[in-house]
Parts: C-alpha cells; sequence; structure tokens
C-alpha cells in the first residue's frame, strides 16, 4: 500500500483504539480515583457518586447536587410559595428540563411545632404545591412524586426559631 | 285572738321542724354518693385495709397484700376518693373482722374514713377465693359485696372486677378498670412503635413494633381492631390490624392516609385520604374501602374524632386560613366551627358523654389541653406552665384524659381529671412516649 493510505489505516485503528481506553480508564475511575464531592445526601440513598476530573462532568455534578441540596422553605403553618421558593423551583425546573429522564420524588416536612397529624397533612400539601408549581414550568406530572413526612424527618434537631426554619422545608430526592 | 296566734306559732314551729328533718335526711342520704356533675373537689376518704388471709401461709398472705394494694391504688386512679393511710388505722391487722356485724365501725370514722372496704383471700392450690366488701362507715351498711373464685392468675381481673362494682354503687356508671390504652413510643430516630398498656399503665406491650415509622394509632369499640398510619411502605398509609389474629387491611392509596377514627360501636372509621391531591376526610369500611367522602373543602382536613352517638364528628380544618376545630353532622351535611379562640387548635377528642370536646391549642407558642363545650360554652384551659401538652383522649366514662406531656424533658404519657386536677405520669419507657388514645370498656377482667 501507500504511505498515505498506512496513515488512514493507522489512524482508523488507533483513534478507536484510544477511545476504547479512555472509556475503560472511565469505567475503571469510581475504584481508583477518590469522587471530586463527598457531600452527604442523607435521603440519596443508593445512588453512587463519580468523581470526574472533566470540567463539563465537574459543572453536571454541581448541578445535581445543587438540586438535591436546595430545599424550598416555607413559612410557619403555611405552604405558601413566596418569591425565594418560587425562584429555587424554577432552578429545579431548569434541572429537570436538562435531564429530560429524572424521576423525582418531592418530600414535604414541617417543624415540631403543630401536631403529628395535622403536620402531616400540611407536609402533604409543601410536596403537592412544589409539585404543582413545577407542572406549570412545564414539567411532566409523571416525573414528580410526592411524600410526607410531617414533623418525623427534622435536619435540625433544636428547638428554636432557626431550626424550625430550616426543617420547613420541601426536598428534592432523584429516584 | 290569743290562741290563734299561739297556734299559728305552733305550726310554723312544726314546719320548720319537718324542713329541717328533711334537708338532715337529704344530707345524710347524700353522704356516699359522688355527685359526677364536679366530683374531684371534695374527695370521700376511703380505706382499704390489708386483706385478710384466710387460712394463713405465704402465698396467701403475699396475695393479701397486693390485693390491698392495687384495690386502693385503682380506686385512687379515679380521682373520686382520698385513700387514708394504713399506719393511722385503729384495728389490729391480725384480728380484724371483716364482715359485719363483727366490724366495729367507730375505729374507722375516727381516722376520718367514710368509706371502708374489706377483703378476705383463701388460696388453695392454683385456686383464689377473694371476698370484698364495700362498707359506707357512716351509716354502718354494706354497700356491695362480692366473691370471686378463680384462677390464681385472675386475681388482677378480680379485683378490677370489684373495682367496676364500687364504681357503679356510688356513680350509677361502670368503671373504666377494663380498659387499656394505646400509646406511640420511640427509643430510635426514624423508628416509631405502637404499645398497649392497662388503664394504669400496668403491662406495657408491643402492638406494632416493626422497625418503621408507625402513628396515631386508635381502637375501634370492641377492642379487636387497631389503625395506625406506617411508613412500612414509604410512605404514610393506613393500616387496620387485628389485634389477637394475625390478619389486617390496608389503605395504600396515593398521598397521605393518616388519623384513624372509628365509629363508636361500628367496624367502619372515618380518615383523612389525600389521594385527590387534598387532603379531605372520608368514611371506610373496616376492610379499608372507601364508603364516601366526609368533607368537601379545599384546605387541610384532617383529625376526625366521633360524637358517641356516630352522628356528628369534629375534625380540623384550615379552610378559614389557620387550623381550627369543626363539627360535622352527617345527616345534614352542615358544618358548624366551634373553635374561635387561639389561631392553632388541633387533635380533638369527643367525650364519650357527648358534651365536651378537649383539643390541643397552641398559642404564643405554648402547646396545651383544651375543654370546650360541644355548644361551644365553657372553654377551659386544663394544663398551663408544664412544658408541652398534645393528643387528648377521653377515658370511656369520661371522667379521665389521657396526654403527652413534655414537662419532665422527654415526652410522657400523662393522666389527669376531666377537671385538670390530679395530673401524673401513667408510665415511663426508653426515648418517647406520645398519640395515647384510649379504649372502650373491653369487658376483659
Amino acid at each position: 500500500m501507500r504511505k498515505s493510505r498506512w496513515i488512514y489505516v493507522a489512524l482508523l485503528l488507533v483513534v478507536p483504539g484510544l477511545l476504547l481506553t479512555t472509556a475503560c480508564a472511565k469505567k475503571k475511575a469510581p475504584k481508583s480515583m477518590e469522587p471530586v464531592q463527598s457531600e452527604q445526601t442523607t435521603t440519596d440513598a443508593g445512588d453512587v457518586q463519580t468523581g470526574d476530573l472533566d470540567e463539563a462532568a465537574r459543572q453536571k455534578e454541581l448541578a445535581r447536587n445543587l438540586f438535591l441540596n436546595e430545599d424550598v422553605y416555607f413559612a410557619y403553618d403555611s405552604y405558601a410559595l413566596d418569591g425565594e421558593a418560587q425562584g429555587v423551583l424554577k432552578r429545579k425546573a431548569e434541572w429537570l428540563q436538562t435531564n429530560g429522564d429524572a424521576m423525582v420524588l418531592i418530600e414535604g416536612h414541617c417543624d415540631e411545632r403543630g401536631t403529628v397529624e395535622y403536620n402531616l397533612a400540611l407536609g402533604d400539601r409543601r410536596a403537592a404545591s412544589s409539585k404543582n408549581f413545577l407542572i406549570t414550568l412545564g414539567i411532566d406530572a409523571v416525573r414528580l412524586a410526592t411524600v410526607s413526612y410531617g414533623e418525623e424527618r427534622p435536619v435540625d434537631m433544636g428547638s428554636n426559631e432557626e431550626a424550625w426554619a430550616k426543617n420547613r422545608r420541601a426536598k428534592f430526592v432523584i429516584k | 285572738m290569743g290562741y290563734l296566734y299561739r297556734s299559728r306559732r305552733k305550726l310554723a314551729a312544726g314546719i320548720l321542724f319537718v324542713l329541717v328533718w328533711l334537708v338532715v335526711q337529704a344530707g345524710w342520704a347524700a353522704d356516699y354518693e359522688i355527685d359526677v356533675t364536679n366530683p374531684f373537689l371534695n374527695k370521700i376518704p376511703l380505706a382499704v385495709p390489708l386483706f385478710k388471709p384466710m387460712a394463713g401461709g405465704e402465698g396467701e398472705t403475699r396475695l393479701a397484700a397486693k390485693g390491698a394494694d392495687l384495690l386502693a391504688a385503682s380506686l385512687e386512679f379515679t380521682g373520686y376518693f382520698k385513700l387514708l393511710n394504713r399506719a393511722a388505722f385503729l384495728i389490729n391487722p391480725d384480728t380484724y373482722r371483716i364482715v359485719a356485724p363483727g366490724i366495729n365501725f367507730q375505729n374507722w370514722t375516727t381516722v376520718g374514713a367514710e368509706l371502708l372496704v374489706t377483703g378476705g383471700v383463701l388460696l388453695q392450690g392454683e385456686t383464689v377465693t377473694l371476698e370484698l366488701r364495700l362498707y359506707d362507715t357512716v351509716q354502718e351498711k354494706l354497700v356491695v359485696g362480692k366473691r370471686y373464685r378463680g384462677r390464681a392468675d385472675g386475681y388482677r381481673g378480680m379485683v378490677h372486677r370489684f373495682c367496676n362494682e364500687v364504681i357503679f354503687a356510688l356513680t350509677g356508671s361502670h368503671g373504666i378498670f377494663d380498659s387499656r390504652i394505646i400509646f406511640v413510643t420511640s427509643s430510635k430516630a426514624g423508628v416509631k412503635d405502637i404499645y398497649r398498656c392497662a388503664f394504669d399503665g400496668h403491662n406495657p406491650q408491643p402492638v406494632v413494633a416493626n422497625e418503621q415509622l408507625n402513628l396515631s394509632p386508635a381502637w375501634s369499640s370492641d377492642g379487636k381492631w387497631i389503625a395506625y398510619t406506617s411508613y412500612a411502605k414509604g410512605k404514610p398509609d393506613l393500616y387496620i390490624k387485628h389485634t389477637t389474629e394475625k390478619r389486617g387491611h390496608q389503605v395504600l392509596k396515593k398521598g397521605t392516609s393518616i388519623s384513624p377514627a372509628w365509629v363508636p360501636n361500628r367496624l367502619e372509621l372515618a380518615a383523612s385520604l389525600s389521594h385527590t391531591g387534598d387532603p379531605e376526610i372520608y368514611l371506610l369500611t373496616g376492610t379499608g374501602k372507601v364508603i364516601r367522602r366526609l368533607t368537601e373543602n379545599r384546605g387541610i382536613d384532617v383529625s376526625p374524632s366521633w360524637s358517641p352517638d356516630g352522628r356528628r364528628f369534629a375534625f380540623v380544618s384550615k379552610r378559614s386560613g389557620t387550623p381550627q376545630i369543626y363539627i360535622k353532622d352527617t345527616a345534614s351535611g352542615e358544618s358548624r366551627r366551634l373553635t374561635y379562640e387561639g389561631k392553632n387548635n388541633t387533635q380533638p377528642s369527643w367525650s364519650p358523654r357527648g358534651d365536651k370536646i378537649a383539643y390541643t391549642a397552641i398559642e404564643k407558642g405554648q402547646i396545651n389541653i383544651r375543654v370546650i363545650g360541644v355548644d361551644g360554652s365553657g372553654l377551659r384551659q386544663l394544663t398551663i406552665n408544664s412544658g408541652d401538652n398534645e393528643s387528648p383522649s377521653w377515658s370511656p366514662d369520661g371522667s379521665l384524659l389521657v396526654f403527652s406531656s413534655t414537662r419532665e424533658g422527654p415526652s410522657r404519657i400523662y393522666v389527669m381529671n376531666a377537671f385538670g386536677t390530679d395530673q401524673r405520669r401513667l408510665l415511663t419507657l426508653p426515648g418517647k412516649q406520645s398519640e395515647p388514645q384510649w379504649s372502650s370498656r373491653l369487658g376483659n377482667l
């Protein structure tokens, strides 16, 4: 064969070969590399964090972590969405648009004041408010499941205004 | 003229004498009857000496002491009696007589007793015979006397049967000694068990303990079923479980299925379900099938509690902006608001006497038990400055309330009289106890 042809053959063999090896390296990475982010997300059961030095992938990971860790907050005894809450939900909607096949569970929570049964119902309404807002932003209802935990799963065990404010939340979990 | 005047005076004197005589008679007659409208302010002094062992022997003597202590504590639990200290008694515990006419009632009235219970215990092998007599020491007469015979392990039940007789004789309604209390206990985060105990906190036993989050237990009237909310399948579903046989039903709809309340004397229950997207109260069969919807109102509707005749129920609704208690008539379909004081009134419990509703009021950061008449009158607060007090539930005769309180720190089950007096802890388990519910009279002594 002529020399130029050999170059083509070489490229034809080498390039896929390189790609293949990098792909393998990617698959092996979770075992040999430390995850770049080591966030604790207690409700994120069973999901493996993959650390990656690739910038695009890192951005993707940051966006995902924000989605999981940024909660929607509510006023006492309320399931209304104020300006800030709506802002948080808009960011959630953007992520959901970008990650079109993600299915989520919205958890509604309450602070410890108020009684057990009432808080179960209030948590349910908080999750429902968040879901309904996302639907108005174009997210398919089928992707949004809801559950209420009432006052049963506080994120802050304190008995003060600060702790209570942190517990009055809707939290998003990727299924 | 003078003659007439004298005879009129005699007549007046005569009438006066008759009136005084009638009043005095009425006073004596009322001596040992309990005024059920406000009985806890004037407790009747009651003496319960150690029961007499009839044959002697260690087992019998032990039962004699246990029995007297149990009877005294059980009657004291009702709040109607002041138990006199045995140390002050004038009788010789070895020789005193337990049956009139052998009883010297002056020994008892001298130490202030108006009522006396004597007991005699005979133990033969595994069989115990227990004789109990309630005497009015002032009138020196027997009020009620019973003899029980059965296995020794039924001894506690015998004592409690007699306690029911005592209460019936004195108030006209049956006592609560064959009732039980069901409640939630949690000793680790995320896990809540359902336990039951006797009316006095004795012998706590697990009912649902499966490492899951179990909440809001409710007994059926016949005591055979318990409904509760459980996260066993990852979300708050309603479970209906038989108390002795291994069978049950589940309500596994979308959303929250919570706050069960059995209809009195029926195998039907009300519960709050949010499968349509909004928590509303529904009527369900004992197997968990929806019969019909009971509330129609956007917003939270939760925590039903039935009137004793099962025709009306109290519930919590946020329809006016804040959680308040409403009453709905199932026949007419009309709802009216009951609570107007405070911005957060929840957990209604309708008294088995039909006239009052106890509930949890949150005001200025304090959580307390309040009672209000079904007609909206007579609002009183029963707890104050004693931690958070919530989740009230009436005893089956409407004379006592069980509730939870954090006055000692961790949440504990407490009992008080219907007027808020004699608040005391029922039992202590590791962790926190909450959400107590008092059963009907179960007739299981």
